[in-house]
């Protein structure tokens, strides 16, 4: 298996390659644009046959995806940020299109003001457009998610959109090692998309219609029941990626860990990478403290949320994004999840590393520490610069 | 023909394929009458009926499908030969 | 009896839900007489949306897309792109859109489509207004025009802007093919598409439909209206291919346009000092056509 030394967006574009990508409508955001460009390097060089559509707008790019893969073709785009949201009202569409679009994402804040450096406003924005959210901690998961997401996406059962989402900067652009999958390996795993259903020259039909009362809630349905196959079908898809590459990367959310854990912090992206390396730090000191790793956002993992509360006392979850007048995302669907669970351990809300701001093992080992002694507020703006106390943020 | 009531019955996506059934003629106030007399048979009529309700017979005069026609009287206006009336409905 | 001047096979049925009279279903109808059913059309939110009927019916008989409002040029993209990839070589990729969904929100991607040359020909239905939403005024709307955003009071004398330039705007993208076509010109709408039909590139057809509930007239009289819209220089017809333009209907004297506005209840409010301004713009307008003409 070769391996090659590249960033978080080059692995995006290699994968769209080996999943002979047919058609990519892309415009550019920091830090998405490396990935575009990339593949349009793959596609100049004749390496990657596919149809490169230079719109003029992300919201082009998206209804460009959607009536290639209407028509039947295999689509990849990448967006970021501004590009994403103003992407949202077609991310709807794609979703209730049944169109199997895998975008990949560089997570990036949000305006204003302007920003170009990393958090997670961008993708829990579209949490609600029925796509499905996978979230990349390195550039080999990058690779591979993007690989297992056509196959996710592209199965029967599902035909849902699927975005695999990368730390801006942290990930987008720097180089690790990366074992990429040959083009064998690939064709093996991801066949040619099957594309009955959907427009055929020469046949009459009509795609995406309207409708009155009578039946627009059946077909909200069919998506939210495909949306509901999609924990089987992954781990289906995951189990054969890791038969023709030896590698898989622990399911919906992997746990770090955790077995005899007395606090345990969720984490999303590359804050993940640090907080591993404090469990181990706080570990090598007799502090017993675990790591879940959050892949999976859409649908939500919730039979690993509530098994993990079964096993420990106090959750902590590292949001890097906030839902104005609620909490962070992943806190309140983790809240949601144990709400009628026997099992309630304390939950405590770290934001940290918004706009950006780097999260340190000196602001990790901060969060374990809280969550060991029990003290601080529910919600934690972990290192704000404030000089007064606020009373609470949702 | 296939019906549609429960998601059971709904395509994976919303791809909508049956013809449509024809019943814009309960539409209509008026009717087109046609003088085969008067009528040059010019294929004006058909030409102009943006409902498609105009088909030309065996012999070239044009036959109004009364369960398409709306009654909107463009044939009547269009027809040089007046042979189109507009007649009201009860 | 006599010969059939266009084509005689339909590929748009009856039972539509169009209004009585609509202009833009003959539009459909003689578009798709030109083109054939070679076709995969794309169509945004419009009076073509509901026209179409709902789900599960549809009421052409080739295959359609919908997509969101001000995205139908970069859908037409997306289908091309896939044909390209599909192998599917000899399939025209259409977009149909309203003047709103074409001149005003769907102006970017339009722009867009023309810009990075996609094979494919765009199709304005122009009723000039957003007739679909209610007759509210869009960029396409004519000067004076009475619509419900533009109504008529103390403080309000119809649309106060003249008429957005659409083809100008297509022709500064230079075009393969551009043309307009009147629904009152049944022939010359059809020699036009089938000539569109065989030209590659980004091509583009602006469509005049008239339309009675919005500007104010009894139905039958939508044909005699076109006719007068193209005969009072307010919609010329003409070509352009890259930066040539050829007119294509010339009469020796064109008749004043308060022929055209006196029988529409749009207009009717028009005091004739407005009428004169208004004269003065397709006069100015019609001039600059001939000069562009003249250039070659």
């Amino acid at each position: 298996m070769p391996q090659v030394v590249i960033s978080g967006n080059s692995a995006q574009a290699y994968a769209a390659k080996l999943a002979r990508v047919q058609v990519v409508p892309a415009y550019p955001i920091t830090p998405q644009t490396t990935i575009i460009e990339k593949i349009a390097d793959f596609v100049a060089s004749g390496e990657m046959k596919a149809q490169y559509v230079k719109v003029e707008s992300e919201h082009s790019a998206m209804a460009a995806g959607i009536s290639a893969a209407a028509l039947g073709a295999r689509v990849y785009t990448a967006s970021s940020s501004q590009g994403l949201l103003l992407m949202h009202e077609l991310l709807h569409w794609a979703s209730g299109a049944r169109t199997p679009i895998v975008m990949g994402v560089a997570n990036r804040a949000v305006a204003p003001p302007l920003s170009i450096w990393t958090d997670h406003t961008d993708t829990i924005s579209q949490r609600d457009t029925g796509w499905i959210q996978l979230y990349a901690e390195s550039g080999q998961e990058v690779v591979d998610t993007v690989l297992v997401a056509f196959r996710v996406a592209e199965h029967p059962e599902i035909l849902l959109p699927a975005m695999v989402a990368e730390d801006g900067f942290y990930l987008t652009h720097t180089v690790e090692p990366v074992d990429v999958p040959t083009q064998e390996q690939a064709d093996r795993f991801l066949p040619p998309r099957k594309t009955s259903g959907l427009l055929t020259p020469g046949v009459a039909g009509r795609y995406g219609s309207y409708i009155g009362p009578d039946l627009h809630m059946e077909f909200r349905a069919k998506v939210a029941e495909a949306m509901a196959r999609v924990p089987r079908i992954f781990a289906m898809a995951e189990e054969e990626y890791r038969r023709i590459t030896k590698r898989d990367h622990g399911g919906p959310m992997p746990l770090y860990r955790c077995d005899d854990a007395d606090a345990v912090l969720v984490t999303m992206g590359t804050a993940t990478t640090t907080a591993r390396s404090v469990v181990d730090a706080m570990r090598d000191k007799g502090e017993k403290v675990g790591l879940a790793k959050l892949r999976m956002f859409r649908p939500f993992p919730a039979d690993q949320v509530r098994e993990l509360a079964s096993i420990v006392d106090r959750i902590g979850i590292l949001d890097r994004s906030f839902t104005f007048g609620a909490t962070g995302a992943a806190h309140t669907e983790i809240a949601a999840t144990l709400y009628g669970s026997p099992h309630r351990p304390m939950l405590r809300d770290f934001i940290a590393g918004l706009g950006g701001r780097d999260i340190t093992p000196q602001t990790v080992t901060h969060m374990f520490e809280s969550l060991l002694n029990g003290r601080g507020p529910e919600i934690e703006w972990v290192g704000l610069k404030r000089r007064t106390e606020v009373i609470g943020y949702g | 023909m296939k019906s549609y009531e429960t998601v059971e019955d709904l395509p994976d996506g919303p791809l909508a394929a049956l013809e449509a059934v024809v019943n814009t003629g309960s539409w209509r106030t008026f009717r087109p009458v046609i003088d085969r007399a008067a009528c040059t048979k010019c294929n004006v009529c058909w030409k102009f009926c943006p409902d498609v309700a105009i088909s030309l017979d065996g012999e070239g005069f044009p036959v109004v499908s009364l369960e398409a026609c709306k009654g909107c009287g463009i044939c009547a206006e269009e027809c040089k030969p007046g042979a189109i009336t507009l007649v009201a409905e009860e | 009896m006599a010969r059939l001047t266009i084509p005689e096979p339909e590929l748009m049925r009856s039972g539509h839900a169009a209004c009585p009279g609509c202009g833009s279903t003959l539009g459909m109808r003689y578009l798709l007489k030109g083109l054939g059913s070679d076709v995969v059309m794309t169509i945004p939110a419009c009076c073509w949306t509901v026209i179409g009927l709902p789900f599960p019916y549809t009421v052409l008989n080739v295959p359609m897309l919908d997509t969101a409002f001000e995205t139908t040029a970069a859908s037409m993209s997306g289908l091309r792109a896939a044909a390209d990839a599909l192998g599917m070589k000899d399939v025209t990729v259409v977009g149909w859109a309203g003047d709103g969904g074409t001149a005003d929100i769907g102006l970017q991607a339009l722009s867009g489509m023309l810009e990075r040359r996609t094979d494919g020909i765009y199709v304005m239905y122009d009723n000039e207004a957003y007739m679909n939403t209610g007759i509210q005024r869009s960029g396409a709307t004519p000067f004076g025009a009475w619509t419900t955003t533009t109504p008529i009071g103390v403080a309000g004398r119809g649309k106060a802007e003249p008429k957005k330039d659409i083809m100008g705007i297509v022709a500064a993208h230079q075009p393969a093919y551009a043309a307009t076509v009147n629904v009152a010109f049944p022939e010359d709408f059809v020699k036009k598409v089938q000539k569109a039909k065989g030209i590659h590139g980004p091509r583009f057809l602006h469509v005049l439909a008239p339309c009675p509930p919005g500007w104010r007239f009894p139905p039958e009289k939508s044909i005699d209206l076109g006719r007068l819209a193209t005969d009072t220089n307010m919609f010329p017809l003409f070509e352009i291919e890259g930066t040539t333009y050829k007119i294509t209907r010339k009469l020796g004297k064109a008749k004043p346009v308060s022929e055209y506005l006196k029988v529409q209840g749009r207009f009717a409010h028009m005091t004739p000092e407005e009428v004169a301004e208004l004269q003065a713009q397709v006069d100015a307008r019609w001039k600059r056509l001939l000069a562009l003409e003249a250039i070659g």
